[in-house]
């Protein structure tokens, strides 16, 4: 037990000897949870728009003033001339090209007219698809609207929806559980592997390997700082939430903490694991930087894992941040208690317990 | 000289060489990338999950339910009590609860014949996912109101991108990532080492010129780089078959460029760094987060704050990236992205002069 | 005398193709101030290193304060101090809580630790540096400081990897005679050296040639066997059979 407690002594004397970590500690997580959700928006909004109308009718008129209206859609161009559109649609400065054919709104009202082309630039598929979406839905309401008139019921006014946990769909809310697995990725990720490479490569990791430690008190003294620091980072980066974006947890902090406890001890652990195979900072980095990569892109962070195919969604049960991330999404936005996470909690422990006894085993004192 | 120049070259090459771990990692991160990109990240709403409350299970509200269930976005969870509603939310069960009033047949047929009607349908939709409750919503409402046929009032069609491929947006961007990785940040780590270790002096009083050994120190990971580039672009021709129709000559010329001026950032790092960790974490702060955050990479940049908006445009990445998305899925030719190159080619001059002068400094 | 604290047999190490340390045998009595020298690459500090259980002998036999060098590496580890070639004990901290440290990590309560880090300030004369952070001091007096951190739990055995490396002479003057003092109060020094005329100051002297001991015995009877002035000169006389480089 002494052991332990002058080993931990010394790895804090050493975080607050360091010039940078006690500043990194602080100031990234107030930086990343102030900044990203002002970046992180892949919520689409602002989809230019270029209207060719070759009908300039009412209708068509009416089409386009619904355009503009719409919060999510901007009209930006107005031509009779569909090359003219094509061609700001290249440079960028169009997502969108609704063409509305000649004698539309004289076809509307006796027979089925020619049909609206709408072209979307799919180079982004997100923005393209959904940009599209809103297009068709904002041109059919205003067609609705228009045969509407003689009857009294639209046919949408029939379906009340009920955005639910998050009634004003803000997006930030979506994307902040998301930063605090990317800050504990961050922190508790690199930091803990870091450490050790660096007293590899400054050699005093042999000094200790000389001495009776075991690998066991070791692995926790490189642990424990970073398992601190990390609920320490959840702490600060939960206060930003609420006071720059009014979020707080509808569910029990409990169960936020107790979720982050153990999902810190995974990736530290991972961390020690990565730390123990390699030689060189430079190494360290780039094997580190490989899998936050696949954690980062898979786990359901930023895009769900309902939408990947079969394969894929079976490989990201393999995932420690798919469970920390459902936990913290739901808990935070929704309230769900530990009762009905329970699974995730498990997979989290023992996702934890495997890594850890994998960086104590893997520690070598003896070549 | 020049035996000495290409002694200088092979003796880099080998060093990086025998690293193979990292070798294996830096050729991998691409094809991971791509494949990915590819075939597992989609943003497309799909397998969106349903539960239905039904207070009595009319002929109609069964039609509807089939509707829903053959969709191939829904999959229907079963029918649950008002109860469960919230249980089922929370826990992730289902993502949209669609509630049908006990009066559902007798409002359709009014609303049909033109009578004033309330609502008979309430989406309760889980919005901690906005994109998936907004898309999923509309989706339900008309599948429910059976409004399928009102699409046959347009005709949509997807340019560039008729599969609606994610990995066609984020190719440029993992283009533009994987190059300031190799050129800048491993230059900068492995000259910041000789450094370090002090086998840089040693380099340094010998007869070849500075800028010699610090070109030698380059080539490697500027060949490295062009596999990388090769290995990109003929896995988006012949996995993603994104067409690249515009040839790849200018892909090339614009690459080449970058790839300059990223070995040109990495010269400058290493000239501003004392230690690995110093070079390694200036790399991370001032070229990784800003081409993964600002350039456009993963996040649109018309959806960022105006601020930040304004300081994307000094992240050379944007302008690569950008132009390589025109070439690459546009099959637009190098001539309407000169805008794009000249920037780049300034920015090259400028980095390549500054971190030459600041080089040569130091020598003094 | 005659207590044999190690005792090695056949001892080899090979990395791949290479044989870093090639059948060596040899015993170390308590006391004693054991000189391991060779040239640059002989092979001492892999020898040193299966001794102090870092590194697994490739084949052969070894024991350390009783203990088998095999299997009993983490046995050893209580009983040995160790000081490197590199200096490697943690810069950022001070003089006083590196001290603080090992004593821990040896398992010392904190009087014990109080009174020994104490005791060993006293004797090097650096009462006055003890909240001075370690990267800040010379380097002699680095080296010090590692000696007594290697001795702080009062082992058995010391092991010192070219300690003196890099010094001026008067600190290595300084430094041999805290190693004269640890051996009389019954610590047994094993020490490697490329001086040689540290090699005069040992009990015993063991000349390792391209991973093979080659000579051992008092530096007395090494010169006379070799018809030779100094240790210098026993030395390269062995040293010109060698075949490895630098």
């Amino acid at each position: 037990m002494r052991t332990f407690i002058v080993l931990l002594q010394k790895e804090f004397l050493q975080i607050r000897r360091n010039s940078f970590l006690p500043r990194l500690i602080i100031a990234f997580p107030i930086l990343i949870m102030l900044i990203m959700p002002l970046i992180m928006t892949m919520d689409v909004r602002n989809v230019n728009v270029a209207v060719v109308d070759l009908d300039r009718s009412t209708t068509s008129q009416r089409i386009a003033s619904h355009i503009e209206a719409s919060e999510y859609l901007r009209l930006t161009h107005s031509t009779t001339e569909y090359p003219l559109a094509m061609d700001a649609l290249e440079q960028g400065l169009v997502d969108v090209i609704v063409q509305i054919p000649d004698h539309f709104e004289r076809d509307l009202m006796v027979s089925t007219p020619e049909r609206i082309s709408i072209t979307a630039n799919a180079v982004n598929a997100t923005k393209g698809g959904i940009g599209m979406q809103y297009i068709v839905q904002t041109i059919a309401r205003t067609l609705a609207e228009l045969r509407g008139e003689k009857s009294p019921t639209k046919l949408s006014e029939l379906v009340t929806i009920e955005n639910r946990y998050n009634p004003t769909l803000n997006y930030r809310h979506y994307m902040i559980p998301a930063l605090m697995i990317i800050l504990f990725i961050l922190i508790c990720g690199f930091l803990p592997a870091l450490s050790i490479v660096g007293e590899k490569e400054c050699g005093s990791i042999e000094q200790i390997n000389v001495t009776p430690v075991s690998r066991l008190t070791f692995t926790l003294s490189k642990l424990v700082p970073y398992w601190i620091i990390g609920l320490f980072v959840l702490t600060i980066a939960m206060l930003v939430a609420r006071l720059a974006y009014g979020l707080s947890p509808v569910g029990s902090v409990g169960a936020i903490y107790l979720g982050a406890a153990l999902f810190i001890l995974t990736i530290s652990g991972f961390s020690l694991t990565i730390a123990n195979f390699s030689e060189t900072m430079q190494q360290t980095m780039f094997v580190m930087f490989f899998f936050i990569m696949i954690f980062m892109l898979m786990s359901g962070l930023l895009t769900p894992v309902d939408s990947m195919p079969e394969w894929a969604q079976k490989f990201t049960t393999i995932l420690p941040p798919r469970y920390y991330i459902e936990i913290l999404r739901s808990v935070y936005l929704k309230g769900t208690t530990i009762a009905e996470l329970w699974p995730n909690f498990v997979a989290l422990g023992i996702f934890a317990l495997c890594f850890n006894t994998l960086a104590a085993l893997t520690y070598k004192k003896q070549a | 000289m020049k035996q000495n120049f290409a002694s200088f070259v092979k003796k880099e090459s080998l060093h990086i060489l025998r690293d193979t771990r990292t070798m294996l990692i830096v050729m991998l991160i691409p094809v991971v990338l791509m494949v990915l990109f590819g075939f597992a990240i989609s943003t497309e709403v799909n397998n969106v999950n349903v539960a239905v409350v039904a207070p009595n299970r009319t002929d109609g509200i069964r039609d509807a339910v089939e509707r829903l269930s053959q969709n191939e976005y829904f999959t229907f969870k079963g029918y649950i009590t008002p109860d469960d509603i919230d249980p089922y939310l929370r826990s992730g069960k289902a993502s949209a609860v669609v509630v049908f009033a006990s009066d559902y047949d007798r409002g359709v047929t009014q609303a049909a014949t033109g009578v004033p009607t309330k609502p008979v349908i309430q989406l309760i939709a889980d919005a901690s996912n906005v994109n998936t409750a907004g898309s999923s919503t509309a989706y339900l409402q008309s599948i429910l109101l059976g409004a399928a046929s009102q699409q046959a009032m347009f005709e949509t069609r997807m340019l560039f991108n008729p599969q609606m491929r994610s990995a066609y947006n984020f190719v440029p961007g993992i283009m533009g990532l994987i190059f300031i990785l190799v050129c800048a940040m491993m230059t900068s780590v492995s000259i910041v080492r000789e450094k370090e270790v002090g086998t840089m002096e040693v380099l340094l009083v010998s007869p070849v010129r500075p800028v010699k050994i610090i070109f030698a120190k380059m080539i490697p990971y500027f060949a490295i780089s062009c596999v990388v580039l090769v290995t990109i672009l003929l896995l988006a021709r012949y996995l993603l078959e994104v067409p690249m129709s515009g040839g790849v000559g200018g892909i090339f010329t614009i690459s080449l460029l970058y790839l300059i001026l990223s070995l040109s950032l990495g010269l400058l790092v290493s000239t501003i760094a004392q230690t690995q960790v110093v070079a390694l974490l200036i790399s991370a702060v001032v070229m990784m987060m800003p081409i993964l955050m600002l350039s456009g990479m993963l996040f649109p940049i018309e959806n960022l704050p105006k601020f930040f908006q304004v300081i994307s445009n000094i992240v050379p990445a944007r302008w690569y990236i950008d132009a390589v998305r025109k070439m690459m899925i546009q099959g637009l030719p190098i001539v309407a992205v000169w805008k794009n190159c000249a920037i780049l080619l300034g920015m090259t001059i400028a980095l390549l002069g500054v971190s030459l002068k600041k080089f040569n400094d130091k020598l003094e | 005398m005659n207590d044999i604290v190690i005792s090695v047999r056949e001892l080899s190490k090979r990395f791949g193709n290479f044989t870093a340390v090639d059948r060596i045998s040899f015993d170390v009595y308590r006391g004693e101030i054991f000189g391991f020298m060779g040239a640059n690459g002989a092979g001492k500090t892999t020898a040193m290193r299966m001794l102090c259980g870092l590194s697994y002998p490739t084949s052969g036999k070894g024991s350390v304060a009783g203990y088998d060098i095999m299997h009993e590496g983490e046995q050893i580890k209580r009983h040995i101090g160790y000081m490197s070639q590199r200096f490697s004990l943690y810069n950022d901290l001070t003089v006083w809580e590196n001290m603080r440290l090992f004593a821990g990590i040896y398992g010392l309560n904190k009087s014990q630790t109080e009174q020994r880090a104490t005791e060993l300030l006293e004797r090097l004369n650096f009462s006055s540096e003890c909240n001075t952070l370690v990267g800040s001091l010379p380097l002699g007096w680095k080296q010090k400081l590692s000696f007594a951190i290697a001795t702080i739990h009062r082992p058995e055995v010391v092991f010192l990897d070219e300690p003196t490396g890099g010094v001026d002479p008067i600190t290595r003057r300084q430094f041999w005679e805290m190693i004269y003092e640890a051996a009389e109060s019954g610590t047994t020094i094993f020490v490697t050296t490329h001086y040689m005329d540290e090699a005069e100051y040992c009990t015993r002297v063991s000349i390792m040639v391209d991973g093979k001991v080659q000579a051992l015995d008092t530096p007395t009877r090494l010169k006379q066997q070799f018809a030779a002035e100094s240790m210098d000169e026993v030395f390269r006389i062995l040293a010109r059979g060698a075949q490895r480089g630098e």
